[in-house]
């Protein structure tokens, strides 16, 4: 389906310090230089994937989403999305795919929602009886109904990424690109997001490219992650792969019916939080049973639970790492 | 999108152009407001030509000129630039660039849209331009109305295009704001929409007659007005849509460069 070989973007971009003196000489003489977003990255994704793309800021993720969505032309390297070359935009490629930006709407700001559907019906030439049909599910599943007749502008963040996300998918795209498609929702809002993608996905059969901070919209959506980081791909592979190759150690968390000392825990493993409510510690893979038993012996254990170190801690070491080795966890 | 998927969707887009037009009632008015130009010029100059007429115009003349003025004004008025510039500067040129029709349609139907907005506005003063000056201050010739239908298809699509180039401007000059106002300071001394461009001096006014600026206000409202024959109006039809072509052609052109350097900035 997505194909990628040696993918390169570099901007060029004006610089000047700082000050007033700086701002006049500006005028007369700019500088430029060139910044790596993207630096020879190659992949492929596979019809009805769902790929998150994990990166840290600036690290060119949404600037491979949008040259895979035809927004940007590459500097040089071959991008083929079903068997299209996206920055020729043709018709029969626009048709395929949408691009959901969480950062910026589609929907007319001053028009009920219902307005832009029209709108998407007529531009991408959808079959009347297909858009009702289409509208039906979409309503069913985000909840529309009470939503698609007031002004977008009225609507709260959430209703408007709902809105949204129905706006793009009226022509059914096969293959969606979503760009940080829950920042700034509250957590019930990301949940019915991320059940929203998995349910087309799994309906449709659409591929689905996926960017996010959050990492439980990745750990939920994405089976595969790509991780790109200062424009390089540092991996490609399962998440659980990921997770276990940073850090594979577990995490075991301990509540106590009474205080206990922070030296009792030292032998168990290493601490990462000890207080009132909770203690944290991270051991060994092979040495959780041994861990768990001695605790369980030797300390005042209310409950306990074993699991995998938190996703966002996995990407910061990853990152880390990659910044003092100039490089990452290979693929 | 092909010409004719564009075409069936066009009346949707100018449904949808024509709703957002009306969303804001309040400042629907002050537009309004804000293009009654002519109507100061109106009584401006009509003052001037109390004690003599100034040229070929006399009182009566001057009001048939600034109505009509305000009239094709109303009806050719673009303010695309405005969008495009903001859309580039803003990468929600992103948006449009993904939907399979050629964001300059997409364009051109927003500013189509609000016609029938303006209509409201100018039929009462056509109506009131006719009651005021009488009929005879009007060309009675069908012909010259069939060719003043054809200088106002012109007007606007001249008005429309230069928007969008100096729009395109943009992804060359990061932002062309003042590109577009040093045009409108042309536009406004040239274009006849202060001074009917027959009182310019004989230099000035064979330049004026190669410029694009009279063929946007000066022409269509010359035509209304009766100032010229059909040949003469034949012949200032030609230039007009001969600039008509070349807007077009440098648009399309200044577009697809542009394009390619769109930066989709923020994510």
């Amino acid at each position: 389906m997505i194909h990628v070989r040696e993918l390169r973007k570099y901007y060029r971009v004006h610089e000047r310090p700082p000050g007033i003196a700086a701002a006049l000489s500006s005028v007369f003489r700019r500088r430029y230089k060139n910044v790596t977003a993207v630096d020879g990255i190659d992949f492929d994704i596979r019809d009805g994937e769902r790929v998150g793309f994990l990166g840290p800021n600036g690290a060119g993720k949404t600037t491979t989403l949008k040259v895979l969505a035809g927004l940007l032309h590459p500097t040089s390297g071959m991008v083929s999305v079903d068997g299209h070359e996206p920055r020729r935009r043709q018709d029969e490629f626009l048709k395929k795919i949408m691009l959901v930006l969480g950062q910026k709407q589609q929907l007319l700001w001053d028009l009920p929602p219902s307005e832009t559907f029209e709108l998407n019906r007529a531009v991408y030439d959808v079959p009347r009886a297909q858009f009702t049909e289409t509208m039906r599910e979409l309503t069913d599943l985000l909840e529309l109904a009470e939503l698609v007749k007031k002004p977008a502008r009225t609507l709260s963040l959430g209703e408007r990424m709902k809105c949204e996300l129905a706006a793009a998918l009226i022509h059914r795209p096969r293959v969606l690109f979503l760009d940080e498609p829950t920042i700034g929702l509250d957590v019930s809002m990301q949940a019915i997001v991320r059940d929203f993608v998995k349910r087309y996905n799994e309906r449709h059969g659409a591929t689905i490219i996926l960017t996010s901070h959050y990492m439980e919209d990745v750990a939920q959506l994405c089976p595969r992650v790509i991780v790109i980081d200062k424009g390089k791909l540092v991996y490609d592979g399962g998440l659980e792969k990921l997770v276990a190759r940073i850090r594979p150690g577990k995490r075991v968390v301990f509540r106590f019916a009474v205080g206990v000392d922070q030296r009792d825990l030292a032998s168990l493993g290493r601490v990462v939080r000890h207080d009132a409510g909770e203690t944290v510690l991270d051991v060994d893979k092979d040495a959780v049973t041994r861990v768990v038993t001695q605790a369980l012996a030797r300390l005042p254990v209310s409950d306990l639970t074993v699991e995998n170190p938190p996703l966002e801690e996995v990407m910061s070491e990853l990152f880390s790492r990659g910044r003092h080795a100039g490089g990452g966890a290979a693929p | 999108m092909s010409l004719r998927a564009t075409f069936r969707a066009l009346p949707t887009l100018l449904q949808v152009g024509l709703a957002s037009a009306v969303a804001y009632r309040a400042e629907m008015l002050v537009w309004v407001l804000a293009t009654t130009m002519p109507l100061v010029m109106l009584a401006l100059w009509t003052a001037v030509a109390q004690g003599a007429p100034v040229g070929r115009y006399g009182q009566p003349e001057f009001i048939a000129y600034f109505l009509a003025t305000f009239i094709v004004r109303q009806l050719t008025g673009s303010w695309a630039f405005w969008e495009i510039n903001l859309d580039v500067k803003n990468g929600t040129l992103a948006l449009r660039l993904l939907r399979p029709i050629y964001p300059l349609w997409g364009y051109a139907a927003e500013s189509a849209a609000s016609l029938p907005m303006r209509c409201v506005v100018s039929v009462p003063v056509a109506a009131i331009a006719l009651l005021v000056v009488g009929p005879r201050s009007m060309t009675h010739d069908p012909w010259l109305w069939l060719l003043w239908i054809v200088s106002m298809i012109g007007a606007w699509l001249i008005t429309l295009l230069v928007n969008l180039l100096v729009g395109c401007a943009a992804f060359f000059l990061e932002s062309s704001v003042k590109l577009m106002d040093a045009w409108g300071v042309l536009f406004f001394v040239l274009s006849g929409y202060l001074i009917p461009v027959d009182l310019f001096p004989a230099s000035l006014g064979r330049l004026v007659d190669w410029l694009p600026f009279r063929y946007q206000i000066g022409l269509p409202v010359e035509l209304m007005t009766g100032a010229h024959d059909p040949t003469t109006a034949l012949s200032l039809l030609a230039r007009q849509w001969t600039w008509v072509t070349i807007a077009l052609a440098a648009t399309v052109l200044m577009w697809r460069r542009g394009v390619r350097r769109f930066e989709a900035y923020g994510g």
